[in-house]
């Protein structure tokens, strides 16, 4: 990651810390999406996989409110003529997809914590497994959701298509870290767990790559 | 010409003695089928089901190859091509999801159940779907071609998940699963030699129906678009 990349970070960072725009919709879409489930749920006990399926729930749409604001912000100032001029496509991929991890990571922490303080089935059993997974996952679903969210503001910023474009792509992600979740919750350990931390590992590289090699041919009109 | 009348003559072939020829526990006879545990007269579906989730594969995979030689080249052509290919492969793909939703009604008692091969399948439809509402979404011809290129390019590159990995790690019904001992014709063929010499006709005989009709769907496509500029310009 070179110097100009985290320079158009920064950019990004702080215009958000100026608006609070995306964190003040994402912390408020999190707690309604909790709300949501605790109200439906009512008295009723839950089980686990049931739990660790919920999870995944509310941060895939909770990634598919929040994430596409990257891009789609640049068409609706009519500022990406200017990044054009100033930054090579790798460059401005690294920058936006570095805002969008550390916007994954915050979000999906915020996540864990209320559902670890709210869901009395959601114990992590085996700790490092649940951070190993769970920064992989999260990955993987930064570098999926920002060249789609790239793909969509040239399509005119259709809101309704984000979702319906990234889900099929982070199904596999979603469903292995599902079952990665369930395994660390029932405190298993690594041994058991191999095949699908591999999976999640190739995704993240797989991902990583065609993302860099296809984001010129999305950027140059 | 004669192709066509040879094509006709092997699909009609196959269709019949996949439906026809009786399954025996010990077969003598040329046109007996052996008797696969587990699957035992639901074995058949194999003649049908297997072409068509084969070609919902290729078809795909054809689509995936044009969209990165129009991204290369940068020629119209190819993305006809490669929309000809991703209709071809949504019809194919449907087929495949409710010959295998029949076929599972019989064999495993419900018509979906959410066999890793299902949800396989499921997110094929549910790719095409959202490659199709990508494309009607955009109004320009070439960005049209070239983000859903690039989309096609992504998704495809999730299809070995789904189909190689999935099913391994999972427990599942579909033969071939993990822990499935005694029905696995589509990892080791416990098919006989003139079972196999039917069902690869059938394969052999589904593909060709898939390259003439993807032949006639993009020439159709890029006479469709010559005709609407044509008409513009005059």
């Amino acid at each position: 990651m070179n110097f100009s990349a985290y320079a158009l970070y920064k950019k990004d960072f702080h215009s958000e810390l100026r608006t609070r725009y995306a964190i003040n919709s994402l912390v408020m879409f999190i707690i309604v999406a909790i709300s949501v489930i605790l109200f439906s749920i009512g008295n009723e006990k839950i089980t686990q996989s049931l739990t660790d399926g919920l999870f995944w729930v509310v941060i895939f749409f909770s990634a598919m409110s929040g994430l596409a604001r990257a891009f789609v912000s640049e068409e609706e100032r009519g500022t990406s003529l200017t990044l054009h001029l100033i930054a090579s496509p790798s460059t401005v991929f690294s920058g936006k997809l570095l805002f969008n991890l550390i916007l994954v990571f915050c979000m999906n922490i915020i996540i864990a914590l209320l559902y670890a303080a709210l869901f009395d089935s959601f114990i992590i059993r085996n700790f490092a497994l649940f951070t190993v997974a769970f920064i992989l996952g999260n990955i993987g679903l930064a570098v999926a959701s920002t060249i789609i969210a790239a793909i969509i503001s040239k399509a005119g910023a259709k809101g309704t298509l984000y979702p319906v474009l990234s889900f099929p792509i982070l199904l596999p992600l979603i469903l292995t870290s599902v079952q990665l979740t369930l395994l660390s919750n029932q405190g298993a350990s690594f041994a058991d767990a191999k095949v699908e931390l591999a999976i999640v590992f190739c995704y993240d590289v797989i991902m990583l790559t065609a993302s860099y090699m296809l984001f010129d041919f999305v950027w140059k009109d | 010409m004669v192709w066509k009348i040879f094509l006709f003559l092997l699909l009609a072939f196959v269709c019949v003695a996949g439906i026809a020829f009786p399954i025996v526990p010990d077969p003598h006879a040329w046109y007996q089928f052996p008797l696969i545990p587990g699957l035992k007269e639901n074995a058949k579906i194999i003649f049908f089901h297997v072409p068509t989730a084969w070609l919902s594969v290729i078809a795909f995979l054809m689509s995936t190859i044009y969209s990165i030689k129009y991204l290369r080249k940068k020629n119209l052509d190819d993305d006809a091509k490669s929309y000809a290919a991703a209709q071809l492969g949504i019809i194919f793909t449907i087929l495949a999801t409710i010959t295998g939703a029949v076929w599972a009604k019989f064999a495993w008692g419900a018509f979906w159940s959410w066999d890793p091969r299902q949800t396989s399948i499921f997110a094929l439809l549910l790719i095409y779907g959202a490659w199709f509402a990508l494309r009607s979404s955009i109004e320009s011809e070439e960005k049209r071609a070239t983000l859903s290129a690039v989309y096609s390019i992504i998704a495809f590159l999730t299809v070995p998940f789904f189909v190689f990995i999935m099913p391994r790690i999972m427990r599942g019904l579909h033969p071939g699963s993990l822990g499935d001992s005694n029905s696995g014709p589509v990892i080791d063929f416990k098919m006989n030699a003139n079972m196999e010499l039917i069902f690869f006709l059938s394969l052999i005989g589904f593909t060709i129906l898939y390259f003439w009709m993807w032949n006639i769907g993009y020439k159709s496509i890029i006479l469709k678009d010559r005709i609407n500029k044509h008409s513009i310009r005059e």
